[in-house]
């Protein structure tokens, strides 16, 4: 009985397969030694033009003026706010999955951490270009910043949600880069020792991740600094990225916007960017497992975990809309209670429904344990997912400006096909940064991998 | 070319992490001060099985995470009061409640830099050389390879004595690592 017990009890290993700790670092690196093969050079490609459109479209915009997207009068804030939010959004589960797990002590974090810091990384890099062409004249853009300028006695207005964004928002960029790159430390490493020197190409790639590397031996002296350095990262990367979406939904929950004006923006937001952020970690590692071989890396357990999560945010984002709704009514304000009817059946009740369907329904899907342990099941979800939240932000945005409070001033939002080529042109950068990173960058933690498995060899030992 | 060949230290390989702790204890013991082990992961009990003291990297942090913060409040009060005092919604010069975001994201920043601008300074990187690359065999330290290395500099570094002590507790490919 209690041996019986205690097997049931007993998890199932992070690692599949009887691996040595030499077939780890040759599993991971070898899509960075290996020559890419046709079907990465197709989806670069497309990436690569996609991402252009993104940047000539842009260039026209700034060049030419705001006059060629679809905002108006009294609709200011349009696909570049919505975007801004979405791409921001869906960093926040990779600082969760770096940071937050890390912190609780997670250990099946340790395989797909580093492509969800990845895809942070350049899904905030993706966000930033939003505010800095929204303002329209991104010349300017430096003035958000305080320095003692030649303009007088002016500084920016700290009490600005817009000034706590800039701050936010850097910070954010910036601790995620620090925290990913000394990750990557120990396993620049790894690839500068086995490159044998024996062409000029080599030659070049042993500089180059020598440098990377920055001379690491993998000292205990310099673990036991590294491992105090990366748990405070992570002590501070929590709160941030609980305050980052937080002070991004205070750039509308301090306006007077009706359906905007509300206290339960900031963990409303907070839920909604992990739920997304989930979204895409496995639309992107669904695929990757399957193209790099790394199933016995990234395993079905490591899917129906991410599963679990994005069902759970799903609900409480769920929970939160109609929470909104309860407001509106419980508030006895008639333009809160309008703001939120409007949003369910008026000229865009179907971006409501969208989104309602994609954030709310589809994730319940994932009681079932069939269905959570099923990759493509999972990887279509995750997609449904991913266009549910972009939708939320839509209908946030829009449906909350559309109706001023004079009718006269009451205009709809129709996007123009700028707004479209910068918005699609958005994949194609971020997808763009993700395929360079799984060819030169390990796309899983080595050395993580390596502390989690059960050690060979060693009777008793391990984690 | 002799003359110019320099010993740093002898370097011997152990099987697995287990045998490394347990040779990091007996090197202890023996009043090794400068050696040190490597591995490809961090080993959990280590640092104690070696005697190393607890790092500094925390104190770095939290001090720059106090001077970040504190140029962050002080930044705000002193353009928002004394530099150029707008009255913005009727709300006092000093609305501390609006300064909170700026004043943690400084805060979270310093911190950040200054915990990894740390670690880099307490282990000497980057660096563009270090004595162990002159041996071949030493590259597996970060693939599957466990090391013990004693730098020529401990006082009780002997190239006789030092050798055959590393081999006594289960040391292999035991190699007096040199170069130029």
């Amino acid at each position: 009985m209690a041996a019986a017990e205690a097997k049931e009890l007993q998890q199932l290993p992070l690692v599949l397969g009887d691996k040595k700790y030499d077939n780890v670092t040759r599993d991971i690196i070898a899509p960075v030694e290996t020559f890419p093969k046709k079907l990465w050079w197709i989806a670069f490609s497309v990436a690569l033009t996609v991402f252009g459109v993104h940047m000539t479209a842009i260039a026209v915009v700034v060049g030419t003026g705001l006059g060629l997207l679809g905002i108006n009068n009294p609709v200011g804030w349009g696909t570049f706010i919505i975007n801004f939010v979405f791409w921001i959004g869906i960093g926040h589960a990779g600082t969760l999955i770096s940071a937050v797990l890390y912190v609780f002590r997670q250990q099946w974090r340790t395989a797909i951490n580093r492509s969800a810091e990845a895809m942070t990384i350049f899904a905030v890099a993706c966000a930033g270009i939003f505010p800095n062409i929204h303002v329209g004249r991104l010349w300017f853009i430096f003035w958000a910043m305080p320095y003692p300028n030649e303009r007088g006695v002016l500084w920016p207005n700290f009490r600005s949600p817009l000034v706590w964004d800039v701050f936010a928002i850097s910070t954010y960029l910036t601790i995620s880069l620090v925290f990913w790159y000394a990750g990557l430390v120990p396993d620049f490493a790894s690839i500068r020792d086995r490159i044998k020197e024996s062409d000029a190409v080599q030659k070049i790639r042993k500089s180059v991740y020598s440098v990377l590397s920055l001379g690491w031996v993998g000292s205990t002296r310099a673990w036991a600094h590294y491992e105090a350095m990366a748990m405070i990262l992570a002590g501070l990367s929590f709160p941030l990225v609980l305050s980052v979406h937080s002070i991004v939904s205070f750039d509308f929950a301090t306006s007077v916007i009706p359906g905007w004006h509300t206290t339960i923006f900031p963990p409303y937001f907070v839920i909604g960017a992990i739920f997304s952020g989930f979204g895409m970690v496995l639309t992107l590692l669904i695929i990757m497992r399957e193209v790099f071989h790394f199933q016995d890396y990234i395993t079905i357990k490591h899917l129906e975990n991410m599963a679990k999560v994005t069902m759970l945010t799903g609900s409480l984002v769920g929970l939160a809309y109609s929470t909104e709704f309860f407001m509106a009514w419980y508030s006895g304000s008639p333009f809160e209670g309008f703001a939120f009817i409007n949003r369910m059946f008026g000229p865009y009740w179907w971006a409501y429904w969208i989104m309602v369907s994609c954030n709310v329904i589809t994730p319940q899907l994932f009681w079932f344990k069939s269905i959570r342990t099923n990759p493509t099941l999972l990887w279509i979800i995750s997609i449904f997912v991913n266009i549910g939240m972009w939708f939320e932000r839509y209908v946030i945005v829009v449906t909350s400006l559309h109706r001023d409070y004079l009718p006269s001033s009451w205009d709809m939002y129709i996007m123009t096909n700028w707004d479209f080529a910068i918005l699609i042109g958005s994949f194609g950068m971020f997808f763009t940064l993700f395929l360079l990173f799984v060819r030169v960058f390990p796309a899983i933690a080595i050395a993580e991998i390596k502390m989690v498995m059960k050690s060979p060899g060693a009777k008793g030992f391990g984690h | 070319m002799s003359a110019r060949t320099q010993v740093y230290g002898m370097i011997a390989e152990f099987e697995s992490p287990g045998a490394l702790l347990s040779a990091a204890e007996k090197m202890r013991d023996a009043g090794y001060t400068t050696f040190d082990c490597h591995s490809p992961f961090p080993i959990h009990g280590m640092d104690t099985a070696m005697g190393l003291k607890r790092s500094i990297v925390g104190y770095v942090a939290g001090i720059c995470g106090l001077a970040g913060g504190s140029f962050g409040l002080a930044l705000q009060w002193w353009t928002s009061v004394v530099d150029y005092p707008l009255v913005i919604s009727g709300k006092p010069f000093f609305s501390y409640q609006a300064f909170v975001p700026v004043t943690f994201a400084l805060t979270v920043l310093c911190a950040a830099i200054g915990v990894v601008i740390a670690m880099l300074v307490t282990n000497g990187l980057p660096r563009l050389f270090h004595g162990w690359f002159y041996s071949s065999r030493f590259t597996r330290f970060s693939n599957d390879g466990f090391f013990v290395s004693v730098e020529v500099g401990d006082k009780r570094y002997d190239p006789v004595k030092t050798k055959a002590f590393l081999e006594s507790i289960g040391g292999t490919h035991v190699e007096v690592v040199q170069g130029e």
